[in-house]
């Protein structure tokens, strides 16, 4: 593939944007104006960017209680999600959700899962009816490293590669699930291996590096949607911030931290448009201007949204046509 | 008109949901298996001949993965039948089924929906304590979840159809004494619940329990195998001169309320007979909704009579102590009196 042809600058643009949004949600956070605690994305951006680059709105996100950066790239509306932060009725889940749980089906975001490992086989059963229903949709499931612990893990990827299902699997190695690090639960150096015990194509990719995950994830879903199967794709990243607004990421180094901050895949990738001639200091800046415009809007419209009744809390527990 | 058991009743509904609809589809483990039983107890025996295995699908032994795959499924557009061939491996896939399916049309604010039906076997039949258990209480417990336990093969069938149109998670639970299972299946101490099913298509609404005999002096309720047990009881109280109203809820989720309010407050006494354990049981929910809304029409106290708080024993002897017999209906009645 050519550089030409990766839509880099558009990545740039929603990296940036799941980035300065995720960083307006830690200041209302702290100001006391969003509820609950917000599990942040920040350094692993290029991940879901790289990724949901290559989806049609009609594919499937499966995510996890880290989705915020999934579903901006899934192109879920920014009112919506900063509305369902805010706990506001008109949220992407009518205040039903929250942080852990923003998704909206109309643009192929299932409502995020927020157990470890339960979104593997959901993103093999969409597959099984994208399948079923003889439409190329596919269906990509995002996941940490401690998910591949889970038995989900196991019976999902089995089921998805005995069954031939257009279904990718990526998993985000931050290295930490919460606060253990992968080295005490996993005997491995690559999740990825995995793969061959299941019979499908594992591969490792550099998570911080959008146009390397662009390229592997291309292949993958390229795969899946040509009937070919399913793939694990293994992206090595880090959590730039806290598991939650309460860590205070004391079992961590700062040293290890500085590294990986060298790596952030957002000065990195404004530095390689630079290179590439893609974009100058003034085009960096107003796309700069244009995410703070989005975000301003995004908060102006939450916070001026009603919230949910309290009576509403009975609303919605069965389906109603 | 044709003379069915519960397990061909079952069968003829999946035939006639997936013949009228191309989205239902069965999974689970040994269901199409060619020279296999057709699921534990011979409910998808030769349908895999008419609708081929990729609508009834063969899984491997992962509950808590196949049952997933029939989340997204449902969600995905599909109509999944899951088949667990003893209701006790739903612990398995308790996650999926507690936090994916019931919660997931929730937490959207009412976008999703998972029209999932999943078929679980339960009842103490001479296996011992992971073959066994009752499970009711457990998902009667759970929000979004409907609850069916039908006791004729003519509800069976009628109620199964609902539950494969209904556009929410639906858990069937089917007796194993019940079933009419033949040949090798066949169960030692089955009761033939062999009835009457029309030929033509009928539906059973979700929520509409049953009198399965009208009496005026003591309401029993009961559901799956202690419908026969109450119906047996009150066949010998009525020769000592009670006559006893019979309820089968058939639906536990939406219950049936008025429909057991209305009989207490004609009979004004109330025996609850179950397979599950006492505590925290589905009969103790029951006692309480009549505690607190008929109460005032009660002239006795209300009993319940269930297994007690052990697992399911194995050794016959203490597997009939276990399972709620007759006599234990009987003797109940009797003490209101």
């Amino acid at each position: 593939m050519s550089e030409a042809q990766i839509p880099l600058l558009d990545m740039y643009r929603t990296m940036l944007t799941i980035r300065r949004f995720e960083e307006r949600c830690n200041y209302l956070f702290m100001q006391g104006r969003i509820p609950s605690t917000l599990h942040l994305y920040i350094g692993q951006e290029a991940v879901a960017v790289g990724v949901c680059a290559h989806l049609r709105r009609d594919d499937y996100v499966v995510s996890t209680h880290r989705p915020h950066g999934h579903a901006i790239a899934k192109g879920v509306s920014l009112r919506s999600i900063m509305a369902e932060l805010h706990a506001k009725a008109t949220g992407c889940c009518k205040g039903k959700g929250g942080s852990m749980h923003v998704g909206d089906m109309s643009v192929g975001m299932l409502p995020a899962i927020a157990i470890v490992g339960a979104n593997i086989p959901i993103a093999a059963g969409l597959a099984l009816a994208a399948k079923r229903l003889g439409t190329d949709r596919v269906a990509v499931a995002f996941f940490g490293d401690g998910a591949a612990n889970e038995g989900a893990f196991h019976e999902g990827l089995n089921m998805a590669a005995i069954w031939n299902l257009p279904v990718v699997y990526v998993c985000e190695n931050n290295l930490y699930g919460a606060s253990t690090h992968y080295s005490k639960v996993f005997k491995i150096a690559n999740i990825a291996d995995r793969a061959q015990a299941y019979g499908m194509p594992g591969v490792v990719v550099d998570g911080m590096d959008v146009e390397a995950v662009y390229q592997v994830a291309g292949e993958a879903i390229t795969r899946a949607r040509r009937g070919e199967g399913p793939t694990l794709v293994e992206c090595k990243t880090y959590r730039l911030v806290g598991h939650s607004r309460s860590d205070p990421r004391t079992y961590r180094s700062k040293e290890e931290e500085a590294e990986w901050q060298a790596r952030d895949p957002i000065p990195n990738t404004a530095r390689r448009l630079q290179a590439l001639g893609l974009a100058n200091e003034e085009l960096l800046a107003s796309i700069e201007r244009e995410v703070e415009a989005a975000i301003d809007d995004a908060v102006a419209f939450a916070e001026n949204s009603p919230l949910p009744e309290p009576t509403d809390t009975l609303k919605h527990v069965f389906y109603e046509a | 008109m044709a003379l069915m058991t519960i397990a061909e009743a079952l069968r003829q509904a999946i035939r006639e949901e997936m013949r009228r609809d191309p989205r239902v589809f069965c999974i689970g483990e040994d269901i199409g298996i060619p020279g296999g039983w057709g699921g534990a107890f011979t409910v998808t025996l030769g349908l895999a001949d008419e609708f081929g295995h990729e609508r009834i699908l063969d899984t491997p032994i992962s509950e808590l993965g196949f049952t997933g795959i029939a989340v997204g499924a449902a969600i995905g557009g599909l109509r999944p039948i899951v088949d667990v061939q003893y209701g006790d491996f739903l612990f398995l896939a308790m996650d999926q089924l507690v936090n994916e399916a019931a919660k997931m049309t929730y937490m959207s604010g009412g976008t999703v929906k998972v029209p999932l039906v999943m078929r679980a076997p339960v009842g103490a039949t001479r296996r011992g304590a992971q073959h066994a258990q009752s499970l009711e209480a457990f998902f009667t417990h759970v929000p979004g979840l409907k609850v069916i336990a039908p006791s004729t093969a003519y509800d069976a069938k009628g109620l199964l159809k609902s539950a494969i149109r209904d556009d929410n998670p639906v858990i069937v639970f089917e007796h194993k004494l019940l079933y009419g299972s033949k040949g090798p299946r066949k169960e030692q101490g089955a009761i033939s619940a062999v009835g009457e099913v029309p030929d033509e298509e009928y539906l059973i609404p979700l929520g509409k329990g049953v009198i399965r005999r009208e009496g005026r002096d003591v309401t029993i309720v009961g559901k799956l195998l202690t419908v026969y047990r109450a119906l047996e009881a009150a066949e010998r109280l009525a020769k000592e001169g009670i006559e006893s109203e019979v309820i089968d809820p058939r639906t536990l989720v939406p219950l049936d309320k008025e429909l057991i309010l209305e009989s207490v407050r004609k009979t004004g006494r109330l025996v609850i007979v179950e397979e599950d354990n006492l505590t925290g049981g589905w009969a103790s929910d029951i006692a309480a909704i009549v505690a607190e809304e008929a109460f005032y029409w009660l002239d006795a106290p209300i009993k319940r009579v269930s297994a007690p708080d052990t697992p399911p024993p194995f050794a016959p002897v203490m597997e009939d102590y276990y399972v709620p017999s007759v006599e234990r209906v009987v003797e109940a009645v009797k003490s209101l009196f």
